[in-house]
Formats: structure tokens, sequence, C-alpha cells
């Protein structure tokens, strides 16, 4: 398959996160759209990754070529878990607090 | 490479020291007495002395400016912890993870500033972020420090998403993280995927250092951390990440700069704006000091925007200017009882020497000469001259550092110039301390090559 499809499908599910994050008012729908984001990343780079290996494949030294895309993705997922433990932590702090994971009770900053 | 284990090796000591010492002041101790450690095998690595031998397969690269900007990151953390380690206590319960988490926050900021793949530049920003996200939130009963860790949270991972993308783009163009294999920018023809992750990169770079129009969420977040933590993020961390924005733009990107030059421009002018004009409006202090770092951020973009010799030495000189005077300031408000300008009023009758020194950190942040500020602005000033395309600039952050003089000069005259109940209750030791911040405040004013010598030694 040429790499133009998994670009424009990890570019659409990319895009399909940030309008997520933007429209969306539960703390925990947002934060899984965030996820969403990441996981287009690591698609992208996996592709991008077998893509170069390919073109490298006349190389003497192809059989390392792109091994490092796929290693980066397993950094975004150690990376992404940490955020996500961090974060529901904090989510569930705010629960305790006021009783809802809405983001629009958070305004009392604003002034 | 010392300090980036060091450092680390101290934060795990630190968790452990929570469960074995019962009193604070000793694990207060342990953290100063750790960070003299951190700073001192830094500075024996500086002269060529290194503990650990590690094969960084080119991922790193600890040469001399990085070297010297995490001793200078040392030395402000230093002053940060003499200062306000002792307020820490008010926050909650958990004084040794706290420092703990500083000191992660160090092992960050030593990969951010001497990172030589995107790789380490993507851990670096992360493993510095994450702990923040816990500092904001850990009073945990007030609700607007949950409300404060839960903005930083979401903006700030949604800015790592963008960074990531940004990261995958540009590995896509040239097959490579290494900074040094990318060699962008040098072919005729523009390629797409590699503009389309500089610009993602810009932006969620500009997030992490609160550039306008990515600063929303920075005031909110200032105003809702507890205030010892507000002081190290305002200062430490976004000097730090400064830098590797610096070295991301520089390397990376600096065969494309005619591409990026000019919308830099642009962001340095937005910034200044905004920061400016917005901190003039505010009734707390603290909220001011939030602003106020937006604007700084915005000279510090002129050395972006440069990318010459004059903008390495300026933005070593800004980082630790605008860092010791805006720890000096936190670490006098940390203590007040009340946050806005009124609080300070009459401050300077009950307490003159405490006044003297905010007064000297306040005139260093304004620019005012014979401070380390004025010299630190006049380096931004000349770098962005010497660059030579955007005259325009130049002028708009004059006039924006005249603006930031009023808000400023709001506090000294509060001290100094009306009649208050203002008080603060300081230990001679932090009463010494805060003199030799000022002390050092002056004397990098008159003689910046103290430090600008050792970027060439």
């Amino acid at each position: 398959m040429p790499i133009n499809y998994y670009i424009f499908l990890s570019i659409a599910l990319f895009c399909i996160g940030i309008a997520g994050v933007l429209t969306r008012r539960n703390a925990i729908i947002i934060f899984m759209c965030i996820e969403l984001m990441l996981n287009a990343v690591n698609l992208l780079l996996v592709a991008f990754s077998k893509m170069h290996s390919a073109a490298a494949a006349a190389l003497p030294d192809a059989a390392t070529v792109g091994t490092d895309g796929q290693l980066f993705v397993f950094f975004i997922m150690v990376v992404a878990a940490a955020e996500v433990s961090v974060g529901l932590a904090i989510i569930v702090m705010m629960y305790r607090n006021i009783h809802s994971v809405d983001v629009n009770f958070l305004n009392r900053l604003k002034h | 490479m010392n300090a980036l284990i060091i450092s680390a090796i101290l934060g795990v000591i630190m968790m452990f020291s929570g469960i074995l010492l019962k009193q604070k002041s000793g694990v207060r101790g342990i953290a100063i007495g750790g960070l003299v450690l951190v700073l001192l095998s830094n500075v024996l690595e500086m002269n060529g002395t290194h503990f650990f031998n590690v094969n960084l397969h080119g991922m790193m690269e600890f040469d001399h400016f990085s070297l010297l900007f995490v001793s200078v990151i040392i030395g402000a953390m230093l002053f940060y912890f003499i200062l306000s380690a002792r307020d820490m206590e008010k926050v909650g319960g958990y004084y040794a993870e706290y420092f703990a988490l500083l000191f992660f926050i160090l092992c960050g900021i030593v990969l951010v500033t001497s990172f030589k793949s995107l790789l380490i530049l993507f851990l670096g920003i992360e493993i510095i972020s994450i702990p923040l996200y816990i500092l904001t939130g850990s009073d945990k009963r007030n609700l607007k420090s949950n409300e404060a860790s839960l903005k930083y949270l979401l903006t700030g991972s949604f800015s790592t998403g963008l960074m990531l993308m940004g990261i995958a783009l540009i590995y896509g163009a040239t097959g490579t993280f290494d900074v040094a294999k990318m060699k962008l920018g040098l072919s005729e023809q523009p390629e797409l995927l590699a503009i389309a992750g500089m610009l993602l990169l810009l932006f969620s770079m500009s997030f992490k250092v609160s550039a306008a129009p990515f600063h929303f969420w920075t005031p909110d977040v200032y105003d809702g951390a507890p205030t010892v933590f507000t002081a190290f993020m305002a200062t430490i961390v976004k000097a730090a990440v400064f830098i590797g924005f610096i070295r991301l733009f520089g390397d990376t990107f600096g065969g494309m700069a005619p591409k990026w030059q000019f919308w830099v421009a642009v962001l340095a002018a937005a910034t200044l704006f905004i920061g400016n004009i917005t901190a003039v409006f505010q009734q707390s202090v603290k909220r001011m000091l939030a602003y106020s770092s937006i604007a700084q951020a915005g000279f510090m973009l002129l050395a972006l925007f440069a990318m010459n010799q004059d903008a390495r030495e300026g933005i070593l000189l800004y980082s630790v200017a605008y860092s010791l005077a805006t720890i000096g300031i936190f670490a006098v408000l940390g203590r007040m009882n009340d946050y806005t300008f009124e609080g300070f009023n009459g401050l300077a009758r009950r307490q003159p020497l405490v006044a003297a020194v905010l007064t000297i950190c306040l005139l260093s942040l304004a620019g005012i000469p014979l401070t380390a500020g004025f010299l630190a602005k006049f380096y931004m000033l000349k770098a962005a001259m010497a660059a030579g395309t955007q005259f325009w600039l130049v002028i708009f952050a004059v006039l924006m550092a005249a603006v930031s003089v009023y808000y400023y000069f709001r506090v000294i005259q509060a001290m100094y110039f009306k009649e208050g109940e203002a008080n603060v209750t300081v230990s001679a030791g932090f009463k010494t301390a805060l003199v030799v911040l000022a002390a050092l405040i002056i004397v990098l004013g008159v003689a910046p090559e103290l430090i600008l010598y050792w970027l060439y030694f």
C-alpha cells in the first residue's frame, strides 16, 4: 500500500483527537482524545519506519534502517502511560472536591 | 552526565528519606547538600572530570554551553531551595516527595539542555512536565490548585501530542531523529512534511514557554499552583525549556531559518504586547508576575529570532537575571498574607532590608541600568539588531520594556510611599540569602563577563 494512505489515516485520527479536545467538556473524554492523538502518531511512526527501511533495502545497513522509529513508539507508550496515571489521579482528586469531572467548572481562576 | 545521574539517584534517596527521617529539617538538609553535590559534579565535568563513562550513541552532547547552562540552573535552584524550601512545609504533608519530584525535574532539565536526538528532547520535556502537574496540584484540598493542575495537565499533554506529531512528520521527511544527520533545508524544493513538522514543533514549544497566542494557560496555572512551586515553574523550568527551544531551532531547523524567522518575530512581538499590556491591569502581585513571565518570555524569544553569538550570550545572561530576580520576589511573596498590591503597603517601614532587596529584584526585571536585567535586555536587543532584518521588532521591544516599568514600580510605590500594615516574618538566614541574591544581581549588572567568560573558557 502507498504510504499516503497511512499518512491520511493518521492525520484524520489526529484531527479527530484535536477536535475532541477542543469541543468536549468531560475531562475523561478529553483525556481519551489526547490518547487518540498520541496513537495516531504511533501509527504514523511505524508506517514511516517501514517506508524508510523499504527505501534502504539496497543499502548495506538495511537491517537497522528505520528501527529507531519503532523504538520511539515504545517510548511514547511508556510516557503516555505515566501521563495517564498522573492525569487520572488529578481527575479523581478533582472529583472528590466538586463531585464532577466537567471542565466547565474550571472557572474559579478567571478573576 | 554527572549531574544527570547524580540528580536521578538523589531523587530516589529523597523518596526514601521521607520514610526514614522524621524531622523536616533533616530532609531539607539532605536536599540542599545533595544539590551542592550535583553542582560540584557538574563544575568538575566542565573541567573534564567524568565520573561515568556512558556510550550515548550521539543522542546527547554535553558541550560547554549546555554544561554551563546546567551549572547556572543548579545555582539558581540552590538559591530557590535556601530561600523557599521552608515554605514547602505549608503546602502539604509530603515534604520529602516534593524534593524528589524537583530532583527528577532537574534530570529532565539536563536532558532538554543537551539533547542531540528528538527522542531525548521529547523525554526531557515529559520528565519536566509530569512532576510539574503533580506539584501544581499538591495542595489537594484547595480547589484552585486542583483546577490549575487539571488545566495544566490537559493543555500540557495536548501540546505534547502536537510535538509528537511534529517529530513524526520530521522523521518521515528525513528518516532520522538525530539532529546532526537531518540536514533540513539544504535541498531546493520545499519539503512539505518537514515544514509541517517544524510548525507543529514551533507551536508546541511556544505552549511550553507560554509564548502568545499559546499563553492562555499560564496565568491560571501560575495563580492556582502553590506559590513555592509557581516560583520554580516560572523561573528554572521556563529558562531550561527555552534553552531546549533555542537548541532545537538553532541546530535542527537552522538551515530553514528564512522560513521561520519572520514568524518567530511576530510571535515575540505578540508575546511582548499581550504579556505587558495585560500585566498592567492585574490586582494580584502573583498574577502580575505570571503575566510578567509571559512578557519576559517575549524578550527571550528575541534570542530565538536572532540566533547568533550575541543571542547565545544574551539568553544565558537573561535566564540568570530573570531567574534570580523572580526567585527573590516569589520567596518574599510566599510569606505575605495578602497577594494584592495593597498587601505590600508600608512594607519598607517594617522590613527595610527585605523591601530594598525586592526593589533591586524588581528594578532588574524592569531592566534599569546597573542591574543584571538591564544588560540581559541590552544583549537581546543587540542580537536582534545584528540579525538585521526586522528592525521594527527592536523598537517595539524597547517600547514594551518601558510599559513594564509601570507595573513593577507599582509594587515599589506600595512598599515605600503608602501607609499600611504589611509585614513578613523572616529569619536571619533568609535575610542573608536575600542579600547575597541582590548582590549577585548587581555584580552581574556591572560585570556580566563573570558568567559569559565561562562560555569561551
